[in-house]
């Protein structure tokens, strides 16, 4: 069964991660970028999965049970904040929320 | 016994006493009390003076030197040899008693009739807290040992002029102005000659090296003295002797010898008399010497003389007193090295020395005795009122030159030059005051020009070398100038109270409102005078003996002691020893002769106007006799102006031969003016006193003859006031009009002195001051260079500087700031983008080691 690297893996969680973080730093929709940033958590999700099947340590998997808890706090969280901002500017791009500017 | 002399402190105090009680016990006495003060002291040192008067007289005049304990250090700079050492000493000799029975008989007369005069006026007290002062400080000179006491004397009776004076400062109006002027203008030219004064005093003490006239126990005039005590000859005799032959000559075998060794090169002067000098221990080829006296070794004298224990206490010529040292240094031959004085760069001789200090004493003089040029204070000083005038500006005061220059006799017989020049100024001023005299209009103007000229002749007396001359001169006058003084007093007085007298009665029928006359009636102005004989006859016929004695009418005071002066002039201008005093002598008698004339015209001239013809005011219509406080001085003093002038009767003179000493006055004088035994009195010149008398005669008809029955009021001008024949007149206009404006000497003086000085002190007001200072030197430099500064100060600086860096902080802090602010975009994906660079770089920074440990 190890016959996949886990380079393989932590290649895949790395790319993971720039989409993530390009599609956080580039979007402009609010909710994409809330999914950028899933997919960032996931990515870490994966290259920890990925370390603890190497080493064979659960608790890898463990911490990404809570990292996942945290992600979906976040989104309900997250969410509720995008229709409170949606409710005052009718509107979710984020290039329209600069009232705290220098 | 106890010797009269030592009361002279007494005379000092007591009038000093009386002022210091009115000064401040004055308002509270009120005026009475503090007349009879006054008078009491002044009473009180006549008699004084009087006791003083007689104890020398007894004792042939022999000078006593006073010295109270309390007062020996009075002036005791340095310690022994290099000290300066001038004591409060008096000196109560002749001279000085007659000073003194002058000062103090006149004076008390005065302070009785300022009792009269002075009544109702609100401060009288202080007049005569004034009258003492001046009575102290004029003693005060008289009977000082040595200059500086004189001239304390001196500068104090110039205060108490300069306050009496200016008695009336606080009369309203103009009149109180010019009161204080003239005495400001008293004080100023006193001043001047006080600088000469102060001049020769300090030649004397710098050539001397002291002040005093005679050391104490030094003798005056030792022959004298020696023929008093009985010993050495009569220095009369002697003199006379001298120029004949010497054999007779056997009175004492010393005195006589000397004599006869020094006869032969001097003309018996005693005053170049070495033996006298040989007495006092100085190095000397041969006989006497010093500590003769001890071993009474020489021709057999059995005992010392007074004189010579007396010289011969000095062991040094240094130790005499000025007069002493100045005889023995001129009996020094020429080119003898103790003859030069030293004035630090250069050396004088001490003959010339002693005329310079003699120049200056006489400028002092002047001052203060009225010469010219100094003289233009005295009319002025009429201003005060009329007993100052008679007893400062008539009797004593100016009489202080006078007795300077005679205290210096011996000073003035070394320097003949000098006697010239005082001869010359005395002549000049007698005339230059007579001829005035006859231009005024102001009873008290006449006088004072008369007192001018009157002070001319005793000077001039004084140039020619008669002293006794001089002095009697001063006695008489004094007596007979405070009578007319006073008497002139007396009238302006009774003019003044007819003045009010019509005024208060009103005007009969006369349309004029009572203030106008008041301001222009001049009480003093004889052209509102006349017809005053029979209104006031005590003051006229006291006032008509004064004016005869003035005149120098016969066997009037005036008379002896005016003619002495004149035939000293006469004899000097004939026999004189050289050709200056020859020409002296003549300018003398000439001047004087005018004057002599000048003064029996103008005061004929006054006589009329004021007390003849009709009276040309209802003022003087309704004038009348003064208070017995005023008559029965002027009572006195007509009396005295009778008989004072018989106490020096030249031989001579027939009718008084019999019955009084001759020349008594000239021999009390003898002990303390050395040079009368020198110039023997002269006698009586009958033919030169006929013509002074047929000049007085001739000059009072020519008087009578112009101003007779009311001439002098033929026209008014335009006050109302009369006009002067001589004015009327064409042929003398312009002469009487020169004597009425006072021969324009205030006018020069205030052309050259006053006219400067006023522009002097304009421009620096004017021009200086305000223009130059306050406009522009304040404007430019002061104003300008302070707002300069302060520009400076507030541009620059404060807002500049100081606002610049305050404000440059903020404009840095707001530039960094602003910069800075951009990175607060507002865009939340700059923020992540920020987030991701820190995290990249925590990342870097935490496996940093790992990494490069690696690689």
């Amino acid at each position: 069964m190890n016959s996949v690297p886990v380079e393989a893996f932590v290649a895949l969680s790395f790319v993971l991660f720039i989409l993530g973080a390009l599609g956080v730093l580039l979007r402009k929709n609010a909710i994409l970028i809330f999914m950028s940033v899933e997919l960032m958590l996931n990515a870490a999700n994966l290259a920890l999965v990925a370390f603890a099947r190497q080493w064979g340590d659960l608790n890898g998997q463990i911490f990404v049970f809570f990292v996942m808890t945290v992600a979906a706090a976040e989104v309900a969280i997250g969410l509720a904040l995008i229709v409170a901002i949606f409710r005052n500017k009718q509107s979710i791009n984020i290039d329209d929320l600069h009232q705290m500017e220098g | 016994m106890l010797s009269y002399t030592q009361l002279i402190p007494l005379v000092i105090l007591i009038p000093a006493i009386g002022s210091f009680i009115n000064l401040f016990w004055g308002a509270k006495m009120g005026e009475r009390a503090a007349g009879y003060v006054a008078s009491t002291a002044a009473v009180l040192t006549f008699i004084i003076s009087v006791l003083i008067f007689n104890y020398l007289n007894a004792a042939h005049g022999l000078a006593v030197v006073i010295d109270p304990p309390i007062f020996d250090s009075w002036i005791r700079i340095g310690s022994d040899h290099l000290a300066l050492e001038i004591p409060w000493q008096f000196r109560v000799d002749s001279l000085t008693a007659v000073m003194l029975l002058v000062v103090t008989g006149v004076g008390s007369l005065i302070h009785i009739y300022s009792i009269g005069y002075i009544h109702g006026d609100p401060k009288a007290t202080r007049f005569f807290a004034y009258l003492n002062l001046f009575l102290m400080f004029m003693l005060v000179l008289v009977t000082g040992n040595n200059y500086l006491m004189m001239f304390v004397g001196w500068e104090g009776v110039g205060v108490c002029s300069f306050l009496l004076i200016g008695y009336w400062w606080d009369k309203k109006g103009e009149i109180g102005w010019q009161n204080g002027n003239a005495a400001r203008k008293a004080m100023l030219l006193n001043r001047v000659g006080d600088f000469g004064l102060l001049m020769g005093v300090f030649l004397i003490f710098w050539t001397f090296g002291t002040l005093n006239y005679y050391s104490p126990g030094e003798e005056a005039n030792p022959p004298l003295q020696l023929y008093y005590n009985g010993y050495g000859p009569n220095p009369h005799e002697t003199h006379s002797a001298e120029e004949g032959d010497h054999s007779g000559e056997e009175s004492t075998g010393e005195e006589g010898d000397t004599h006869g060794e020094e006869s032969s090169d001097d003309h018996g002067s005693i005053l170049t008399d070495k033996a006298l000098f040989s007495r006092i221990n100085l190095p000397q080829a041969g006989e006497e010497g010093e500590g003769a006296e001890g071993e009474g070794g020489h021709g057999g004298l059995p005992h010392p003389t007074e004189a010579e224990l007396n010289n011969s206490l000095f062991t040094d010529y240094r130790q005499l007193g000025v007069f002493g040292q100045a005889q023995y240094l001129m009996s020094l031959p020429e080119g003898d090295a103790g003859r030069l004085i030293d004035f630090g760069s250069f050396q004088l001789d001490i003959q010339i020395v002693i005329v310079m200090i003699v120049l200056f004493l006489l400028l002092g003089a002047t001052g203060k005795s009225a010469q010219i040029p100094l003289f233009v204070w005295l009319p002025d000083a009429m201003a005060g009122p009329t007993p100052v005038s008679a007893l400062m500006h008539a009797a004593t005061m100016v009489t202080a030159g006078v007795y300077l220059l005679v205290r210096s006799s011996v000073l003035l017989e070394l320097a003949p030059e000098a006697k010239f020049v005082i001869a010359v100024i005395g002549a000049a001023t007698a005339l230059v005051g007579g001829f005035t005299a006859l231009g005024q209009w102001d009873v008290k103007r006449v006088l004072a020009y008369s007192t001018v000229s009157q002070l001319g002749f005793m000077v001039a007396a004084v140039g020619i070398g008669a002293y006794v001359a001089a002095i009697f001169h001063l006695v008489t006058h004094a007596v007979f100038k405070a009578l007319l003084f006073l008497g002139s007093g007396s009238v302006i007085h009774g003019v003044e109270h007819g003045h009010h007298h019509v005024h208060e009665h009103g005007h009969h029928g006369d349309a004029h409102a009572g203030e106008d006359h008041h301001d222009d009636f001049d009480p003093q102005d004889m052209r509102n005078m006349g017809g005053l004989a029979g209104k006031m006859p005590i003051t006229f016929l006291t006032y008509l003996m004064g004016t005869f004695a003035l005149m120098g009418l016969p066997f009037f005071a005036g008379f002896w002691s005016k003619d002495e002066i004149l035939a000293h002039a006469f004899h000097e201008a004939l026999f004189g020893k050289s050709a200056l005093s020859v020409f002296g002598g003549q300018i003398v008698f000439g001047l004087l002769i005018v004057s002599a004339g000048f003064t029996a015209f103008y005061m004929w001239r006054q006589i009329q106007m004021v007390f003849f013809g009709t009276p040309r005011s209802e003022a003087a219509d309704h004038a009348p006799e003064s208070v017995a406080w005023m008559t029965v001085p002027l009572i006195i003093l007509a009396i005295g102006s009778i008989f004072v002038g018989l106490v020096n009767i030249p031989g001579g003179a027939i009718p008084f031969t019999w019955f009084l000493p001759l020349h008594s006055f000239g021999h009390f004088l003898e002990s303390s003016i050395p040079s009368v035994t020198a110039h023997p009195p002269l006698d009586f010149n009958w033919p030169l006193a006929i013509g002074a008398t047929a000049i007085a005669f001739g000059a009072i008809f020519l008087s009578h003859s112009i101003y007779a029955g009311n001439k002098a009021v033929v026209s008014r001008d335009d006050h109302n006031l009369g006009v002067d024949p001589l004015y009327k007149n064409a042929a003398t206009r312009q002469a009487w009009s020169f004597a009425n404006a006072r021969v324009k000497w205030d006018d020069f003086y205030h052309a050259i002195f006053l006219r400067p000085y006023e522009r002097i002190g304009q421009f620096l007001a004017d021009v200086v001051d305000w223009r130059f200072l306050h406009d522009y030197f304040h404007d430019t430099v002061i104003k300008k260079g302070f707002d300069g500064i302060a520009s400076l100060l507030s541009n620059p600086i404060d807002v500049g500087i100081i606002d610049g860096t305050v404000n440059g902080v903020g404009k840095v802090v707001k530039f960094f700031s602003g910069r800075a602010r951009g990175i607060q975009t507002g865009y939340v994906r700059t923020y992540a983008v920020a987030l991701l660079f820190g995290v990249v770089a925590v990342i870097v920074l935490m496996l940093a080691p790992l990494l490069l440990n690696g690689s």
